[in-house]
């Protein structure tokens, strides 16, 4: 969702990233620039003000560095800036000592506490909690219905009482603690900050349980006005954090932005997509680093993590050095590549990928497809795609329902493939140890054009590692020519 | 297959592998780093299960997902209908606050700066906000406005008369009227035809309600609840149902029933999720089957929503040509300056606008006032 922002901040960077020296003039286009970024993405008003003029007086009063020249050094700037903006560190889940962690969730309506709460409880039923529901909603036609629904989905008991909000609020309390819940999340209906009735109501409920956490939930295309809401809730209910919904859109996030510098609560989580497990904790440096366009490696690696099983990768990274990879490893990698998101979200988190690639909509349902091709090959197709010829191609074709001309270009990629691997990981790796005899030698992890040509010129012609983080390469020993990664036409 | 497709598959693969070959080192560089800025070293961890059910892979694009968002509450007992301007009343303090110093002072660069401040807080946007004043700059230059209070007078004249459209929401004598409402979640939609069911019954007309939200838990049982209320009909499908069939299936049922106006509901979706609005589209043509007409499309906008709100209408409308915009939730303390945005760059105007949870509270929109309250100068 942050991506037309960041695409913004990459237009004005570009432009200073060249510069060997800044003037005055630079410096003051390039504000003004950010300035109307910010605006444009609903970044509050005086947060914007604020923002733009630490970012000039750093600017200004430059930290001299060798590394950097002095358009770097202004994209270093704002990123720190919006990293504090978006509140440093992942607000920490803690667990009350003495069973059940309430947490309660407020917001306006249709912000999305019903559906959220859902998604909460099923993320700490994955910690490995036992959540209970409240349906504190009781004006809304149907919420409580909403709310049974959404729980007998995640496997989560509801519990409701047609009184009044806050008797159920208290009665939930007691159904958990009689029925040994550890986590409580009781849902409200949604109101407006200036309604005092409803204020009221919701301080009572939250005097009644004494919640661990409040969120309040934030819809993502919030304009300027989410300040006012978050600091209106804030003055009732004391915020621990924030849920930040329907990030799945193309909103830029502003709101985002804001409540984290206006309030001093953090974003707790963030819902991602429509599924219900599409929710999950809110990383603010990494967000920060997508907005800058740099990608978020550490998020991509979490998830590779998590699908993969180590042996598994290390056997698929040798196979792919050795150029032994065949058909049946491309499967695996397939299965593995699904269970980390849809390809547009592992797309979005892939740093130097080209806009049109991060934009293309790219359809998940095409994998099945191309899994079918595999799986209508004979085992000796899958590891000697030389031999599929005229009439085996019919056959694979038939078998998946394809046509001849698919296969085709899906043997012909394949083939690219593992050239292009070969000529990835063989010269890459054969560099690194090279380099590591002479760590000492070369300093700073600056690329000169000469190296890049070098690279250019290399064994490796049609792709090359992405542009990963200068500062990331250099601690680990790296630096950019090495892993120097670029898709086609870029 | 396209094979563009499976290029990018492929890239996607060799990609993740060959992050994972470097694991070890980006590690290394990540521990490095937090260690280097003094912070804790023990960040916590997602825990990304993917419990995702395959069919929802698969099959993307038919796939109905788990809206995010639930609607707005709706009428409990209370307020009193209200007009336009009482019910903006209170939520006028903020910007008077930034204006009251403007009145007191001659026209000067600080003028300009705060009607800009006023303007892009009301969520006007930049881009508009810039348009607005660099005219209003033109015109104190040409008639020599020194002082403020006329300033604004211009300004609201203008953006009055820039807000000028059809209002009437039109109904046709030749075939079933239809009025679909669309928008994103969460912005009120259910709600908003259960207020339009009660203003079209109170005028004596008959409603029919087709509860096209078949995705959204309980959201049938929501309109449910609203038709009963205001003695409209009601269709509705299955859980799950194709949401153009219920929507068919209404407007059958009305046009043999010979009631006035089908109100067709349909799921939020967000706009740049290119199934969903294709759903959308196959949801106005089929209601556009004989002896249906779609009268209306309304979008449904929440007055909290910031510059994405042009995006969406932008979105909706070319995919159900949208005629109209209803406003909801104006009576917070957001502005709603969006809308100024959409009919300036769209030409979309807003018919309606909600001020609050009551029926009654869904009224005609009012330029005049609206602008009032957004540049609004008394306290």
């Amino acid at each position: 969702m942050f991506d037309s922002l960041s695409d913004r901040f990459e237009g004005i960077f570009g432009r200073l990233k060249g510069k060997g020296r800044l003037s005055d003039s630079d410096v003051d286009e390039a504000m003004r620039e950010i300035r109307l970024a910010l605006l444009e993405a609903d970044v509050n008003f005086n947060v914007v003000k604020d923002f733009v003029a630490r970012v000039r007086a750093r600017c200004v009063g430059q930290e001299v560095s060798i590394s950097l020249t002095p358009g770097q050094m202004v994209v270093k700037i704002v990123n720190e800036e919006l990293t504090g903006i978006l509140g440093g560190d992942t607000l920490p889940i803690t667990f009350a000592p003495k069973p059940p962690t309430v947490v309660l969730m407020a917001g306006l309506q249709g912000a999305g506490k019903t559906t959220n709460s859902a998604k909460l409880a099923a993320w700490f039923k994955r910690q490995g909690r036992h959540p209970l529901l409240i349906g504190a909603d009781l004006q809304r036609p149907a919420a409580v219905e909403q709310l049974r629904t959404l729980g007998a989905r995640i496997g989560v008991p509801v519990f409701s009482d047609p009184g009044d909000p806050v008797t159920t609020a208290r009665l939930g309390i007691e159904e958990a603690r009689r029925t040994g819940r550890d986590v409580v999340i009781c849902d409200t209906a949604g109101r407006l900050a200036i309604d005092e009735a409803l204020m009221n109501e919701i301080r009572q409920i939250s005097d009644t349980i004494s919640p661990h956490y409040t969120f309040l939930v934030i819809d993502a295309m919030t304009g300027q006005d989410a300040v006012n809401t978050a600091e209106a809730f804030h003055q009732t209910l004391e915020l621990d954090g924030v849920i930040l919904t329907k990030l799945d859109g193309d909103a830029r996030g502003g709101a985002a932005l804001s409540v984290k510098e206006v309030v001093g609560r953090p974003i707790a989580f963030a819902s991602t997509g429509e599924n219900l497990d599409e929710f999950d904790q809110f990383h603010p440096d990494r967000m920060a680093n997508r907005i800058l366009g740099m990608g978020d490696v550490l998020t991509l690696i979490e998830k590779a993590e998590e699908a993969y099983e180590e042996e598994q990768a290390e056997e698929a990274a040798r196979r792919m050095m050795e150029g032994t990879f065949t058909f049946d490893d491309f499967l695996d990698q397939l299965a593995a590549v699904k269970k980390m998101g849809s390809l547009n979200s592992i797309v979005g988190m892939l740093p130097g990928v080209p806009k049109e690639l991060k934009n293309a909509n790219i359809d998940d349902s095409e994998m099945a497809r191309v899994e079918a091709i595999v799986y209508s090959m004979t085992r000796e197709e899958r590891t000697h795609p030389e031999i599929i010829d005229g009439s085996r191609r019919l056959r694979i074709a038939q078998g998946s329902g394809t046509s001849a001309a698919q296969v085709a270009a899906l043997v012909k990629q394949f083939g690219e493939m593992q050239k292009m691997m070969r000529g990835m990981m063989g010269p890459a790796f054969a560099k690194k140890k090279a380099k590591r005899n002479k760590k000492k030698a070369k300093k700073g992890g600056r690329v000169t054009a000469a190296k890049r040509n070098q690279v250019a010129a290399g064994p490796v012609s049609g792709l090359q590692l992405p542009d990963l983080p200068a500062d990331l390469l250099k601690d680990a020993g790296l630096d950019q020519s090495d892993v120097s990664f670029r898709l086609p036409g870029r | 297959m396209h094979s563009r497709m499976t290029t990018t598959l492929i890239i996607i693969i060799a990609i993740v592998l060959v992050i994972l070959a470097l694991l070890p080192f980006l590690h290394r560089a990540y521990t490095n780093r937090t260690r280097v800025a003094g912070e804790v070293d023990e960040r916590p961890r997602p825990v990304l299960v993917d419990t995702r059910p395959p069919e929802l892979m698969e099959d993307a694009g038919d796939a109905e997902p788990v809206p995010t968002a639930d609607p707005p509450a709706a009428p409990a007992v209370v307020p009193p209908p209200a007009s336009f301007a009482a019910r903006l009343v209170k939520a006028r303090s903020v910007v008077s606050g930034y204006l009251g110093s403007v009145l007191s002072r001659g026209v000067d660069d600080n003028t300009f700066d705060e009607l800009e401040e006023a303007l892009i807080r009301a969520d006007v946007g930049v881009a508009t906000t810039m348009e607005l004043l660099d005219s209003l700059r033109a015109t104190a230059k040409a008639q020599n406005i020194k002082d403020s209070s006329q300033l604004i007078e211009v300004l609201k004249a203008d953006m009055v008369s820039k807000l000028a459209g059809d209002r009437s929401l039109s109904t046709t004598s030749e075939g079933q009227t239809v009025w679909l409402f669309v928008g994103v979640n969460g912005v009120g939609k259910t709600t908003t035809i259960g207020k339009v069911g009660q203003r079209l019954t109170n005028e004596g007309s008959t409603v029919l309600m087709a509860a096209g939200d078949t995705f959204r838990a309980a959201a049938a049982e929501q309109l449910t609840t609203w038709a009963q209320r205001c003695g409209a009909d009601l269709v509705r499908g299955a859980e799950g149902a194709d949401p153009s069939s219920v929507i068919f299936d209404g407007v059958q049922a009305a046009f043999a029933r010979g009631i006035d106006v089908v109100l067709a509901d349909t799921a939020g979706r967000l706009h740049n999720k290119v199934n969903l609005m294709d759903e959308l589209r196959k949801v106005r043509r089929i209601a556009e089957r004989e002896p249906g007409v779609v009268a209306e499309t309304l979008l449904v906008i929440d007055a909290t929503t910031g510059q994405n709100g042009l995006a969406q209408a932008r979105q909706f409308t070319e995919a159900v040509s949208v005629s109209g915009v209803v406003l909801t939730k104006l009576d917070g303390s957001a502005k709603g300056g969006i809308v100024f945005a959409i009919q300036n760059d769209l030409g979309i105007p807003v018919k309606l606008v909600g001020l609050g949870e009551a029926a009654e509270d869904l009224v005609e929109f009012d330029a005049a006032q609206f602008v009032e309250a957004l540049v609004s100068l008394d306290d």
